[in-house]
């Protein structure tokens, strides 16, 4: 059958917009690459998280609050449809402070993200050590740490088995999947996209381009310029240990099964996906500033992804204005967006265009020449 | 490379398995010994806490983890004994502060 609209790259954010199109009742094919492409989907880290993020640019932090109150409801959803358990919770989360200067500079920052809207009370607090002490009654913490910010509306999921979930619930209202369906080129023909992959041409009305790094190629074929730069993020996840940690902190969440995740580090060596020493002794250093016990612990695995980060690190959200219907979604936080790329920005590509308020993440914003 | 099933000079020594003397051999690993105990699990698994033994015993499964001189989830097949080495099997998830 021939698609109402094809999703070009099937992870968590390709997927979550197609699983979202097929609620609206369109007819979808999600497209997706194979295991040589760079996926951030299978190297995230799993936090939904709202604190500290979109200095600089007040609508990301209100498209973040708005994902995240839609999180519950798309979770239970999910859930019920595809009886994947995506051991989202949402009790809140934390960032250790190091030092007075480390507590006095989050609130600091915290003050100045908030003061950029300012119209509600903060959904945060600064948590002192004694306080952070009883909220974490299984933690020695080492002396060092003299608090943490505590953003209330922060939390976890599994990324791998939201990624899995939503490719099962499109699925099961309709939608196709293809792998290892590689686009290669597109080719605007009259008011139609034909996609070329290796060996078949496809065809239909409308696109969504969610290729991750893989998306400038490709958008550049229907008049859209995306700069895009990889980010190396490397993670480290212990062995398996009792429940101790009952929230998730930037930088260090227990899973449901109780491994233990590190991370992530930030670095720029281009396309490149190696893990480093130097990252693994720097997080277990940082860690263990934090929760000395752990030094006693096993490391299992060390990986590293890279994130789709645009120049302002913010997403991109547009609709060509030389090729109507083609789309474009790309963004860091893929896991704490979700719900809002299955609600709202699928809803809104349904209906033909982007509303009013997603035109900040316009990918034209980059298209303004530099002043020198 | 390779090695003789049995080293002809073998020296006996003694190994604690969960506090029990325990004869062992030079030169086999901690993995091996468990193997001809009465009972020959080495740990409970973290969720489902069902008993598991060493099974490849080539360093890739992961099943044969044991506590060894208090450092735990060592793999068995890949610790050579040590006379006065003190085993112990693991049960569950370890806490952190053990
Ligand atoms: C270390 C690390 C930690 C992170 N932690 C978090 C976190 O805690 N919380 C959070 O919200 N986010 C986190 N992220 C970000 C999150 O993983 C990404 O935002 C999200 O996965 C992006 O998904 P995506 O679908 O855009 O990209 P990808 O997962 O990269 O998917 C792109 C897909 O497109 C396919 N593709 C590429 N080119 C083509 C083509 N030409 N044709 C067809 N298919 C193509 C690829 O095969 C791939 O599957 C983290 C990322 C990293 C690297
Ligand atoms: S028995 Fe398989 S790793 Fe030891």
């Amino acid at each position: 059958m021939r698609p109402d609209i094809i999703v070009i790259g099937g992870g968590t954010v390709g997927a979550a917009i197609a699983y979202g199109l097929a609620k609206q009742r369109q007819q979808v094919l999600l497209l997706d690459g194979d295991d040589g492409d760079f996926r951030a989907a299978r190297a995230n880290f799993g936090l939904v998280w709202l604190q500290g993020k979109g200095l600089g640019m007040p609508a990301y932090q209100v498209l973040t609050r708005d994902s995240i109150a839609l999180w519950r409801g798309f979770t239970n959803e999910i859930e019920a449809e595809t009886k994947i358990d995506l051991a989202y919770e949402q009790n809140g989360g934390l960032a250790f402070c190091l030092g007075e200067e480390g507590f006095e500079k989050r609130r600091h920052d915290l003050m100045r993200l908030h003061n950029q809207r300012g119209e509600r009370a903060p959904d945060w607090a600064m948590l002192d050590r004694s306080a952070l002490e009883r909220l974490l009654p299984k933690v020695a913490l080492g002396p060092n740490v003299t608090g943490a910010s505590f953003g209330r509306h922060d939390g976890h999921a599994n990324p791998l088995r939201l990624l899995a979930a939503l490719h099962e619930a499109l699925l099961r209202h309709g939608g196709g999947i293809r792998h290892r369906a590689r686009v290669e080129r597109i080719e605007p023909v009259g008011r139609d996209f034909r996609l070329i992959l290796d060996g078949e041409t496809l065809v239909a009305p409308r696109i969504v381009i969610a290729a991750g790094l893989g998306s400038p190629a490709l958008a550049r074929q229907v008049g859209l310029v995306v700069p895009l730069r990889p980010e190396r993020g490397q993670v480290l996840v212990t062995e398996r240990l009792e429940p101790f940690l009952p929230l998730p902190a930037s930088g260090l969440r227990q899973t449901g099964e109780g491994t233990v995740m590190i991370g992530a580090t930030k670095d720029n060596p281009g396309f490149d996906v190696s893990t480093t020493a130097e990252a693994a002794a720097g997080l277990s250093r940082k860690t263990i500033e934090i929760v000395p016990a752990l030094a006693q612990v096993r490391l299992v695995r060390q990986w590293a992804g890279l994130r789709i980060m645009t120049p302002d690190g913010h997403p991109i959200y547009a609709q060509s204005q030389s090729h109507p219907g083609a789309f474009v979604a790309l963004c860091h936080s893929g896991v704490t967006l979700a719900a809002f790329h299955a609600e709202t920005l699928a809803g809104a590509i349904a209906a033909g265009g982007l509303p009013e308020n997603l035109s900040p993440f316009h990918q034209r914003r980059f298209d303004v020449p530099q002043a020198a | 490379m390779f090695r003789k099933l049995h080293d002809p000079g073998a020296q006996t020594v003694t190994i604690f398995i969960d506090g029990r003397p325990v004869p062992a051999e030079l030169g086999e690993s901690v993995a091996a010994v468990l193997l001809r105990q009465p009972e020959a699990w080495c740990r409970t698994t973290p969720i489902s806490e069902s008993p598991r033994a060493p099974y490849c015993m080539m360093g890739v499964c992961f099943e044969c983890l044991v506590e060894v001189d208090g450092l735990a989830s060592v793999q068995g097949c890949l610790t050579p004994v040590r006379n006065g080495m003190r085993v112990a099997r693991q049960q569950g998830p370890r806490s952190l502060s053990a």
